[in-house]
């Protein structure tokens, strides 16, 4: 793990063993060796499969639906002298007058951009905390509304508190509430075995309708103010999370659930890697009846494993309203879907810290790069946007696919192990 | 190379020259020759990764050979496929069968080749009429309207060769057919496998057992890491000779031990009785103790209750009644961790399953037990720095060939990854080591080592009790054998009890001498 030490040269695997030479052994093997490499070209084939599609449909330049993409996500930002280039190839130079206006607008676009990352950073921990643990959480969706309620409630309703005490409160509030819905579900399958696929989509729904009910006109979580409109309160300035981003004073700028985010990966790397429960989690994940075998127990790893990947999602909630939105209503509740863009990115970023990192970057900077406001003529804004939702589709197909693939694989050696049992030699 | 049989100047049944095959990082096949005469049975021995299967594959069209060429009959020909191997009549029975559980044995035989009715619809009296014939023709007792499933392994493995007979394989290549099969059931196979020769087939019988091999074949082909190393007759080959020839080096096949000097009981088994998944009552009243610094192996045909009793003594299934003591610790209803915590030391039967985590390092693997306490962890911290150094210890003590502690455990050979599960259960000190099928799957070389690391813990003074479905592994290393028949202790033997008995005691022969007695 950390201690530095080359791995050793690949041992002489016998053929026999390993049957590198059958095609589903031969990409886990490859998986293994490529893992940077695979998300890399998996998110590269999207993008070209995506352009050829556009260029057949419409006749549009690919090419010029990309770079519009990657300009509404205000990326180039990053990059000073790039700003003004692209917009060249876009043929817009009109549209800002000066460079200074089109930076001020790309540093606007990224920090949307980075917005939506802290959100999905924390939504894809969730999934791959339990995916550690052998477990597929699909709850994040529910688990996050669930933090969202709770951070709308502590957020809005709780005042003359010090910021200093509202906003740990509210956040922390708002993580234990999706850690308890999460729970539910691993308290469910380590006792009666229900499983966690079927019971997080049921409580995604108790969670979206009780989220419905609270917000709808006359619900108990409603505004006071404005009793017209099925939306909740404005949560208190006590309660607010810092903005930083370019300064406090400024709308829709970068707040510190960023940094929240960036925390929660750390966290994630050093409770799986550096603590006995980590140790746990991933015996679990990888073979429990192994870690069973070695003292642990695997239920009391279930249900820590959800409760933990909850409390991500529920944290995910708070950021979002605590950071950003600041209320929320009926509307926000149907179509939020930024739990379930957390699975895609887990999966492309291979349940690792680093990886979800780079995965929530990609997912946030489609998801603002294709937002209407963001983007510039001549580039019609529905072919863009349908452009993102091609490449998000092509992402979590191809990631579904080569779990699939995996999934087989280890199904074909589970199922191989029982024969064994009868039979003592293996050659 | 020296050829056994009188009929030289006939043209083989099948000759390999040269065979050459790369894998990545192995070179699998380098340079073999092997050839076979009609009517012969032919033995491929060497140890696990030797290359036999690969050689194997390679003649059935599996792999393709890098270099070499295969002569049937004399004439070059090319085998890209099994399907091709079919038609130059060449039938292969795999170590895990390739039945259709559901289907019956006439089904299973003519599948892909039936006779049909009307062009479309199975003609299932013809496929019936037809594998009694052939079934009746090589003497094989079996029933083409059984189903598979309902029929017994040595069953299994004759459908199996009538597959291959029917599809007019006139080779027939056996990879390991014995690892499945009882005692009985593997004397059984040797009478078929005598007759088919003398009816004119060309076997070849793969395997790494050395008895069978000199009990069965007319010749034997040694490989060993890829190249063959010798091909000699049955006559005048001994034991010791082949597995010199099978490892490299002097391999000591008797274990050395004094006799025992039992002290105190530290496992105390009373009256256990414990129930299977299917909620069938698989130990039946068990009651044994193994003394300090004495080997107890128990003896038994696959399924009598052993997987179950394992799982009761070490935590990991709860015993319906009866009680299990460590010492004079009570542990009937603990779990693992208590069993552990306790100084009981558990070899599993299957280390894939059970024994290790494919995906974890070694150093990971070995920590798997005592990750929770010093020296791995400190406060629900772990020390990756401490597992490290203790895994380098323990590779170098256990000699564990293959990788260092940051290699996944995966990576390693079979034997490799036993000696990793041993050197984690044996380094525990444990007062009470329990070994299920401790040598299973492992080469010569590898037996050894776990064989004379098992007598050192019990000259130690442990407890050790040891489970193997392996007879000689039984007669060799036990102190006191029990054994083991649907699910309750028939008989109590010395170690120098004759194999014949045991095996008709774990077959219940001496239990209904008993009740006829009675």
């Amino acid at each position: 793990m950390s201690t530095p030490e080359t791995p050793a040269t690949p041992p002489p695997q016998a053929p026999e063993q390993g049957e590198p030479t059958t095609w589903t052994a031969r990409y886990a093997l490859y998986q293994r060796a490529g893992g940077v490499i695979t998300p890399f070209l998996t998110t590269l084939l999207a993008l070209i499969i995506a352009g050829i599609v556009v260029r057949f449909t419409t006749g549009e330049s690919p090419i010029d639906t990309g770079r519009a993409i990657v300009d509404g996500s205000g990326l180039p930002w990053l990059v000073p002298s790039s700003v003004m280039d692209i917009r060249d190839v876009a043929n817009t130079r009109e549209f800002w007058d000066t460079e200074e206006l089109a930076r001020n607008n790309a540093q606007v676009n990224l920090q949307q951009t980075l917005t939506i990352m802290t959100t999905l950073i924390l939504t894809g921990l969730a999934v791959a905390f339990a995916f550690r643990c052998g477990l597929f959480n699909i709850g994040g969706q529910g688990q996050f509304f669930l933090g969202v309620i709770l951070a709308v409630y502590v957020g809005a309703e709780f005042s003359g508190i010090p910021r200093g005490i509202h906003v740990p409160l509210a956040l922390l509030c708002a993580a234990l509430a999706g850690a308890v819905w999460a729970g539910i579900a691993g308290i469910l399958r380590a006792t009666v075995g229900a499983h966690e696929v079927i019971s997080t989509i049921m409580l995604n729904w108790i969670a979206y309708w009780v989220g419905s009910y609270l917000f709808s006109l006359g619900g108990p979580l409603q505004s006071d103010r404005n009793r017209e409109v099925p939306i909740s309160n404005d949560v208190q300035e006590s309660s607010r999370l810092h903005v930083w981003w370019p300064d406090p004073d400024h709308i829709a700028g970068l707040h510190i659930g960023f940094f929240i985010a960036i925390g929660a990966l750390i966290a994630f790397w050093i409770i799986l890697n550096r603590t006995t429960l980590g140790y746990e989690v991933r015996a679990v994940g990888y073979n429990p009846e192994a870690a069973r075998y070695g003292g642990i127990s695997v239920a009391r790893n279930y249900f820590l494993a959800m409760a933990i990947s909850g409390f991500f999602a529920g944290l995910a909630g708070a950021v979002d309203i605590l950071g950003w939105q600041y209320r929320y209503g009926q509307i926000d509740i149907q179509q939020s879907d930024i739990g379930f863009v957390g699975i895609a990115v887990a999966l492309l970023g291979r349940n690792t810290s680093i990886g979800i990192f780079f995965s929530a970057l990609l997912f946030g900077a489609l998801l603002t790069g294709s937002n209407t406001r963001n983007l510039a003529l001549p580039i019609e804004p529905e072919l863009a946007g349908n452009m993102t939702l091609i490449i998000q589709g092509l992402v979590v197909l191809f990631v579904a696919a080569d779990l699939l693939i995996l999934y087989v694989w280890r199904a074909r050696r589970k199922l191989r192990i029982p024969q064994r049992r009868a039979r003592p030699a293996e050659t | 190379m020296s050829d056994a049989r009188g009929d030289q100047a006939a043209v083989p049944v099948l000759e390999l020259r040269g065979i050459t095959k790369q894998f990545p990082g192995v070179l699998a096949n380098d340079h073999v020759d092997f050839d076979l005469h009609r009517g012969e049975i032919h033995a491929l021995l060497g140890e696990n990764g030797a290359g036999k299967s690969t050689l194997m594959n390679i003649l059935y069209g599996l792999y393709h050979p890098d270099e070499g060429a295969i002569l049937i009959n004399g004439k070059r020909v090319s085998i890209d496929s099994p399907r091709a191997a079919i038609d130059q009549g060449i039938g292969m029975v795999h170590q895990h069968f390739m039945l259709v559980p559901v289907m019956t044995v006439a089904e299973n035989i003519v599948l892909a080749s039936e006779p049909r009715r009307g062009g479309m619809l199975l003609d299932y009296d013809a496929a019936v009429r037809r594998v009694r014939d052939l079934a009746s023709g090589f003497n094989f007792a079996i029933n083409p309207d059984s189903k598979v499933q309902s029929i017994t392994v040595g069953q299994q493995q004759r459908v199996e060769i009538l597959k291959a007979l029917y599809r007019g394989a006139e080779i027939l290549i056996l990879d390991e057919p014995t690892a499945v099969l009882t005692p009985q059931e593997a004397d059984e196979l040797f009478a078929i496998l005598q007759t088919l020769r003398r009816e004119g087939m060309s076997i070849i019988f793969i395997s790494h057992k050395l008895r069978e091999v000199l009990e069965i074949a007319e010749r034997i082909t040694v490989l060993r890491r890829g190249k063959r190393i010798d091909t000699v007759p049955r006559e005048g080959a001994t034991q010791d000779a082949l597995a010199r020839l099978m490892v490299g080096r002097e391999v000591l096949l008797r274990v050395d031990k004094t006799t025992a000097e039992p002290g105190e009981p530290l496992l105390t088994v009373e009256d256990l009785s414990v129930v299977d998944d299917r909620g069938l009552q698989a130990v039946r009243g068990v009651s044994f103790e193994v003394g300090a610094g004495e080997i107890v192996g128990i003896a038994g045909v696959d399924g009598n209750g052993q997987t179950e009793l394992i799982d009761a003594l070490t935590g990991l299934r709860m015993p319906e009644s009866g009680r299990v003591l460590v010492g004079d610790r009570e542990l009937t209803n603990a779990n693992a961790h208590k069993h552990l915590d306790s100084g009981m030391g558990h070899i599993p039967e299957d280390r894939h399953r059970r024994g290790l985590v494919l995906d974890f390092t070694l150093a990971e693997n070995l920590a798997l037990h005592d990750y929770d306490k010093q020296p791995f962890s400190r406060f629900g911290w772990l020390r990756p720095g401490r597992m490290v150094a203790g895994a380098r210890r323990l590779l170098k003590e256990f000699d564990v060939r293959g990788g260092g502690p940051q290699t996944r455990a995966s990576a390693l050979s079979g034997g490799n990854q036993q000696k990793v599960v041993v050197a984690r259960e044996v380094n525990r000190d444990p007062r009470v080591l329990i070994a299920a099928q401790p040598t299973r799957g492992l080469d010569v070389g590898a037996i050894e080592f776990v064989h004379r690391r098992l007598v050192e813990e019990r000259d130690e003074g442990r407890a050790v009790l040891l489970i193997s479905l392996e007879i000689d592994e039984i007669l060799s290393l036990s102190d006191r054998i029990l054994v083991v028949y649907e699910g309750q202790i028939v008989e109590e033997y010395q170690p120098d009890v004759t194999e014949q008995q045991l095996g008709i005691a774990m077959t219940g022969g001496t239990r209904k001498d008993k009740e006829a007695a009675a």
